[in-house]
C-alpha cells in the first residue's frame, strides 16, 4: 500500500505541466477556441506525437501500456491549462471503448490509427436528451438485409463530433431497456444518413455536436464485438471516463487556486494585499479543503481503476460528484475574489467557471452520481431519482 | 500508486483479525461496539492492557517499548480490523496518539523508558494541558506558570494556574502542560513542556457539564503541583515547538482508528433513515450518499498522508484534514435530525440522557472548536499552506 505517486509517475506529471506551460498559454488556447474544430491541429500533432493518445493502449497497437493513474495524470495536466484537445474524447472515451468492447481483430485494426491520430474518432453515448448511463439512449440499431444493420436515431453531448472521422455509436435494439439490447457500432462521419451539427456550448473549450442517424445502413463488421451485448462494457468505460473527468476538474480547480492565491498576495486595497483580510483568506483556505478532498477522491479512482474493478462505479460516482464540485465551488470563488476584472471576457477566470459548470454536467451531474451511490449503499429506491 | 497488500501484510491481517475476535466474543463482549468516553471506563482499561500485553496498543512504536516496529501498511491493516471487529474506542489515546510520539520525537533517552512502556501497557494513562480560560485560539496567551524550586529530594517544578478542557483527566496519571516558565515573556517564547503527575495534593480536577448533559471535559487547577526537575520535553522556554509537534500528530493513525467511529455512526444513521422511510426522501439520500462520500474520502485522504510521512513536510491534505472531518460530522449531525424527524426530539429519559445519533448532533458542535476551531485552521491553511499575508495581531 502506497499511496503517492511512483517516480515515474511523477515525471509524466512534470513533463506534461512543462509542455503545457510552454504551449497552451492563455494566447493559443483562445485563438485555439475560435478555430474551426476549436483546438489547434498543430497542437493536438505535438500531444500526438509524444504519445498521448495511446498512454493507456497496449504496446501491442502502437500505445505506451501504461494505466489509468498516468492518463489521468495527463487530464489533469491539460485540465490545469484548458488544453482544448480531442484527447478526452480519443483516449479516455474512445480507446477504452475499442479496447472493452471490440474483438481482438477490431482492435488489431483499428486503434493503431486511433493512437497515431490518422484516424479520429468520436463517441456517441449520451442520448438526444442528455440523461446520462444507459437509460437516455435512444437511437436504435435493427438487422437489416443480410447480416447487416440500420442505425435510426439521434445523440447529443459529441465531443469534438465535428472534426471525428468515424463516430462510436451506442445504440440499442428496439424495446430493449437498460444495459441489455445496447451494441457499439463504427459509423463514418460520412456515411449517407449521418447529419452532425455543432452546438455552441457553454463550455467554450469542449466543442460538442448534435449528430442524427436518418436509416444509416452498416455492414455487420461496424458492429464492436458482439451486438446487443456492449452494455456492461459500456458501462464499465463511462466510469473510467468520469475517473479521467475528475482528474481534469482537479487540474483546473487547482489551478484556479494558484492563481487567486498569487492573485490575492498582489493586489493591495486598504494598504494591503488583499490576501491579509480573513474575509479573502478564508475563502482560499475553503478552496483549498475542496482541492485536497478531490485529490483524494480522483486519484483513489484512478487507482482502483487500475487495481480494483470491484470498487470501480463507487469510486467513480464518489470522484465524480466531489471534484466537479470543488472544480465549480473553486471556479466560482476565483471569479468572486479577483473581483470586477474577473468577470471580464479577456480574463480566463470565466473559460474555468464554464468548464466546471460543462464537467459539472457531463456523464451525470453530482445529485446523479450521489443516486448511484445511494443505491450501491443500500438504500433502495428513490421516491423520485434525479433526472441528469 | 498502489493499494493493494502484500502476502505478508494479508498474513498479519489474519493474525490481528483472529485475536481481536477471540477477545470480542470472549473475555471482553461486553465492549463490542462501545463508543464515548466514559461509558464503562474499567472494563475499558482491562481492554486498554489486553491490547498492551499483545503488543496491539501502539503498533508503530519501537517493539524496546511495547510496540511492533509495524510498517505503515500494518498500521492501516490493524486499523481496518480493530473497525471490522467493533473494538471500543481507545481511552489511552491521549498517551498512544499524543504524548508518546511527542516523546519518541523530543524526548530524552531516560523519559522514553521511563514513560512510553506503561502507555503501551495501558498502566498509565495521559491528558493534555493545552487551553486556558484565556488562552483557547491564542493559545500562545497561556498564563500557567512553573518554577524550579529546592526540595529535600531536590529541584523540582512547581507548577500553578488553570487549565481547561482537559479531557480523561479524572483518571489519568500524567497530564502534558505547556506553562510559562520564564516570567516576563510573551507569546511563544518562554513556554515550557512540563510533564506533571495529576494524582497529588496539588492538582484539582473538575468536570465540566457539556450541552449534551455528559462531562468528559475538566478544569485542571494547579496550586504548587510539582514535578521532577528532568520532567521537561525539549529545552526550558522552548516548548512551544514540541506543543506544535504534538498537534502535528494528532493527524497520524490515530485518524484512521477515528474514521471507525464515524463509519459507525453513519451506518446507525443509515439503518435508521431505512426504517422510517426517510431513504426514499431524494433529498435525504442525496445527504446520506455525500455524507458516504466524504467518509471514504477521509480515508483515502489518511492513505495519502500516511503514505507521505517520510517526506517531513506536513502536505495538502494533512492541512486540511481537521475542517473536513470536523465539517463533515457536524453536518452528519444535522443529517440525522433531518432523518430521525419529530422522534428525534424525544429523549431516551432522564435526566436528559440521548441515544447514540443525537448524541452525534450534540457532540458535533465541538468538534469545529476543540483541537484549533474552524476559523483557526483556516488561518494555518491560507498562511502555512498558501503562503498568504498574516493578519495583523495586536
Amino acid at each position: 500500500m502506497q499511496f503517492v505517486f511512483t517516480e515515474e509517475q511523477i515525471l509524466i506529471r512534470d513533463t506534461a505541466r512543462e509542455f503545457c506551460n510552454e504551449h497552451a498559454t492563455s494566447a493559443r488556447v483562445r485563438a485555439a477556441l475560435a478555430a474551426p474544430g476549436g483546438y489547434e491541429p498543430a497542437l493536438w500533432s505535438e500531444l500526438l506525437t509524444m504519445g498521448w493518445a495511446g498512454i493507456a493502449v497496449p504496446e501491442a497497437y502502437g500505445g505506451s501500456g501504461l494505466g489509468w493513474v498516468e492518463l489521468c495524470l495527463l487530464q489533469a495536466e491539460q485540465g490545469r491549462r484548458l488544453v482544448p484537445s480531442p484527447f478526452f474524447a480519443t483516449a479516455a472515451l474512445a480507446a477504452p471503448l475499442w479496447l472493452q468492447v471490440a474483438t481482438a481483430a477490431q482492435q488489431a485494426e483499428w486503434l493503431p490509427a486511433l493512437v497515431s491520430g490518422a484516424h479520429q474518432f468520436a463517441c456517441a453515448v449520451t442520448g438526444a436528451g442528455g440523461q446520462p448511463g444507459a437509460t437516455g439512449l435512444t437511437a436504435t440499431l435493427t438487422p437489416h438485409r443480410a447480416g447487416g444493420y440500420r442505425l435510426t436515431g439521434a445523440a447529443n453531448y459529441v465531443i469534438h463530433g465535428q472534426t471525428a472521422d468515424s463516430l462510436l455509436v451506442a445504440a440499442r435494439a428496439p424495446g430493449s431497456t437498460g444495459d441489455a439490447g445496447l451494441s457499439l457500432v463504427r459509423v463514418p462521419a460520412d456515411a449517407r444518413g449521418v447529419t452532425r451539427t455543432a452546438q455552441v456550448m457553454l463550455d467554450l473549450t469542449r466543442p460538442m455536436s448534435r449528430v442524427e442517424f436518418h436509416a444509416v445502413d452498416l455492414p455487420a463488421e461496424q458492429v464492436l464485438g458482439t451486438a446487443e451485448a456492449a452494455g456492461p462494457a459500456l458501462a464499465t468505460v463511462l466510469q473510467l471516463a468520469r475517473i479521467a473527468l475528475a482528474a481534469e476538474c482537479v487540474g483546473g480547480a487547482e489551478y484556479v487556486l494558484e492563481m487567486t492565491t498569487d492573485y490575492a498576495r498582489q493586489r493591495v486595497q486598504f494598504g494591503r494585499p488583499i490576501g491579509s483580510f480573513q474575509a479573502v483568506k478564508h475563502r482560499l483556505a475553503d478552496m483549498m479543503v475542496a482541492v485536497e478532498a478531490a485529490k483524494s477522491a480522483a486519484w483513489y479512482a484512478a487507482c482502483v481503476a487500475a487495481e480494483s474493478p470491484a470498487e470501480l462505479p463507487e469510486a467513480a460516482a464518489i470522484a465524480k460528484s466531489n471534484c466537479s464540485d470543488a472544480f465549480f465551488n473553486c471556479a466560482a470563488n476565483g471569479i468572486q475574489l479577483h473581483g470586477g476584472i474577473g468577470y471580464t471576457w479577456d480574463h480566463d477566470a470565466h473559460l474555468y467557471f464554464k468548464r466546471a459548470r460543462a464537467a459539472a454536467t457531463l456523464l451525470g451531474s453530482p445529485a446523479w452520481q450521489r443516486e448511484q451511490l445511494a443505491t450501491l449503499m443500500g438504500l433502495g429506491a428513490s421516491a423520485a431519482p434525479p433526472v441528469y | 500508486m498502489k493499494l493493494g497488500f502484500t502476502p505478508t501484510q494479508e498474513a498479519f491481517r489474519r493474525d490481528a483479525a483472529a485475536w481481536l475476535e477471540a477477545q470480542l466474543s470472549g473475555a471482553f463482549s461486553d465492549l463490542r461496539g462501545v463508543t464515548g468516553q466514559m461509558a464503562l471506563l474499567e472494563r475499558r482499561i482491562e481492554w486498554e492492557q489486553a491490547l498492551g500485553r499483545e503488543r496491539f496498543s501502539a503498533i508503530g512504536w519501537p517493539e524496546q517499548f511495547g510496540g511492533r516496529d509495524a510498517t505503515l501498511g500494518e498500521q492501516v491493516i490493524f486499523a481496518e480490523e480493530y473497525a471490522r471487529a467493533g473494538a471500543p474506542g481507545r481511552v489511552g489515546h491521549m498517551g498512544i496518539e499524543l504524548a508518546g510520539p511527542t516523546l519518541l520525537a523530543f524526548g530524552t533517552d531516560a523519559q522514553k523508558q521511563r514513560f512510553l512502556l506503561p502507555i503501551a501497557r495501558g498502566e498509565e494513562f495521559w491528558c493534555q494541558g493545552y487551553s486556558e480560560p484565556n488562552a483557547g485560539s491564542d493559545l500562545a496567551n497561556v498564563r500557567t506558570h512553573a518554577a524550579l524550586v529546592d526540595t529535600p529530594t531536590g529541584p523540582r517544578w512547581q507548577v500553578n494556574g488553570q487549565k481547561i478542557w482537559t479531557s480523561l483527566a479524572t483518571f489519568a496519571h500524567w497530564a502534558f502542560v505547556v506553562c510559562r516558565t520564564e516570567p516576563g515573556t510573551q507569546g511563544h517564547k518562554g513556554l515550557s513542556y512540563l510533564l506533571v503527575p495529576t494524582q497529588q495534593p496539588g492538582v484539582t480536577i473538575r468536570p465540566i457539564r457539556q450541552m449534551n448533559g455528559e462531562a468528559e471535559f475538566n478544569e485542571t487547577f494547579f496550586a504548587d503541583a510539582l514535578t521532577d526537575a528532568d520532567n521537561i520535553v525539549g529545552a526550558p522556554g522552548g516548548g512551544w515547538a514540541v506543543a506544535m509537534g504534538t498537534l502535528a500528530f494528532e493527524r497520524g493513525v490515530s485518524t484512521l482508528a477515528q474514521q471507525m467511529s464515524f463509519r459507525n455512526e453513519l451506518d446507525r444513521l443509515v439503518a435508521a433513515a431505512k426504517a422510517n422511510g426517510a431513504a426514499r426522501d431524494p433529498g435525504l439520500r442525496l445527504r446520506l450518499a455525500d455524507a458516504y462520500s466524504g467518509l471514504r474520502i477521509m480515508r483515502y485522504s489518511a492513505l495519502r498522508m500516511l503514505s507521505q510521512t517520510d517526506g517531513g513536510e506536513l502536505s495538502g491534505a494533512a492541512f486540511t484534514y481537521k475542517i473536513y472531518w470536523a465539517t463533515w460530522r457536524k453536518k452528519l449531525g444535522e443529517l440525522i435530525m433531518d432523518v430521525l424527524g419529530p422522534e428525534g426530539e424525544i429523549a431516551r429519559g432522564l435526566p436528559y440522557e440521548w441515544a447514540e445519533l443525537q448524541g452525534v448532533f450534540f457532540s458535533s458542535r465541538s468538534d469545529t472548536i476543540y483541537g484549533g476551531t474552524n476559523q483557526i485552521q483556516r488561518n494555518l491553511i491560507a498562511e502555512r499552506a498558501l503562503g498568504l499575508p498574516r493578519e495583523p495581531r495586536g
